[in-house]
């Protein structure tokens, strides 16, 4: 017993560690409510273009992706394929896919939406120019072109 | 005391381990999460229209850029290379020789502003159908957009309103070359643009903020001098061309 009070009397007490565990849930909570789970699985190889005049795309909730390019299964080909949500599509479902798009946001939110368009830097402009004409058609207007930094 | 209370209640649960599960999840979460946003190239594709326009357009007014299947350049019907792109953007948007194979720039003085604002008021008072009005009304905030601007950047030189950059690829130009293309008529801009901030406000123009409420004003007269003018437009076959 007699030691205990010895401790205490001489040095300086130990800092109290009691609040740590609430700190940390801070954190977690902070990560909790910034992480989005949802990334689509790739299935296309995409090494984007790079460029140095970019603009950040601020509101993650406003952007629909478009993934084109080569098929990660070699079973598929070689030709540059489209991937909207997680699966391949073709050039008439975008309509539907813009569809979608706008009726899962509130309707004051739907101009600015932006489509960005992740393209692998090899592939033709044949089927960016197509799909390009297919989003006019569905008035999805405002578009990206995904690039990566250029140092 | 201490043993009396030990033998009566439940004893309490140790709270110790607490930090090191909530430091399991975190760590869970902090390798999880992807911070990075998507930045790239905004661009504005045109509405489609419905019936053929056979717009004139003056061939002076537009800077013609095409990227054959072999990702070479062809400028205003000249082979270019990729790192003059940039400078002949930039002398397409200012036209400082006056060189009448380039757009005029035409200058809008506080006079002038005025002046068309009173007469579009007026129109607007007296417009009878509705349509008439919607047109004269929009052509009404054009102009006071302008004075907005003369105020700040003093009289200033304006681009033709169809003045516009094409750009057109061939189906097999590859995308990397495109956003190339791309990447070197924005930064034209964005120089032009940067410059005349700079002379004006001290200031660049990349370093104006869009959400503050001073900078909105200024952001807003800049480009209105060099306003963002690369066609989407329609596909045209490239190859197919003579």
């Amino acid at each position: 017993m007699s030691r205990f009070k010895d401790n205490s009397s001489k040095g300086t007490p130990a800092i109290s560690t009691a609040s740590l565990p609430d700190i940390i849930f801070m954190l977690l909570f902070f990560f909790m409510v910034t992480t989005v789970m949802r990334e689509v699985d790739l299935l296309v190889k995409i090494t984007l273009p790079e460029a140095s005049e970019t603009t950040k795309l601020e509101d993650k909730a406003l952007v629909d992706y478009i993934y084109i390019g080569t098929p990660q299964a070699k079973a598929l080909g070689s030709e540059p394929l489209m991937q909207l949500n997680d699966q391949f599509a073709k050039l008439d479902e975008i309509a539907g896919w813009v569809k979608a798009g706008e009726d899962r946001r509130e309707e004051v939110l739907i101009p600015k939406i932006t489509r960005s368009l992740k393209v692998d830097k090899e592939t033709n402009m044949k089927i960016v120019t197509d799909v390009k004409q297919e989003l006019r058609k569905s008035n999805a207007l405002k578009i990206n072109y995904s690039t990566a930094q250029a140092r | 005391m201490l043993k009396k209370r030990k033998r009566e209640g439940i004893q309490e649960i140790n709270a110790g381990s607490m930090a090191d599960i909530a430091f399991l999840l975190l760590i869970f979460f902090l390798v999880t999460t992807t911070m990075d946003t998507d930045a790239g190239i905004l661009r504005l594709l045109p509405p489609v229209v419905e019936e053929e326009v056979d717009m004139q357009v003056n061939k002076r007014d537009v800077y013609e850029v095409l990227i054959n299947d072999a990702d070479m350049l062809l400028v205003e019907g000249e082979m270019m290379d990729i790192k003059d792109l940039r400078a002949g953007a930039k002398e397409f948007m200012t036209n400082p020789t006056n060189d009448i194979d380039l757009p005029e720039r035409r200058r809008v003085t506080a006079a002038e502003c005025n002046q068309k604002i009173g007469e579009y008021r007026s129109y607007v008072a007296g417009a009878s159908d509705a349509e008439a009005k919607d047109g004269y009304q929009k052509a009404l905030e054009k102009w006071e957009e302008k004075l907005e601007a003369v105020k700040l950047l003093g009289d200033f030189s304006e681009l033709p309103p169809n003045a516009v950059i094409s750009l057109q690829t061939g189906s097999k130009t590859s995308y990397d070359m495109y956003v190339r293309v791309q990447n070197e008529l924005e930064a034209g801009i964005r120089e032009l643009r940067d410059d005349l901030s700079k002379e004006k406000f001290g200031r660049k123009y990349s370093e104006l903020d869009e959400k503050k409420d001073e900078d909105k004003a200024l952001i807003k007269a800049v480009r209105l001098v060099y306003p963002q003018r690369v066609s989407e437009a329609e596909p045209v076959d490239v190859t197919k061309k003579s």
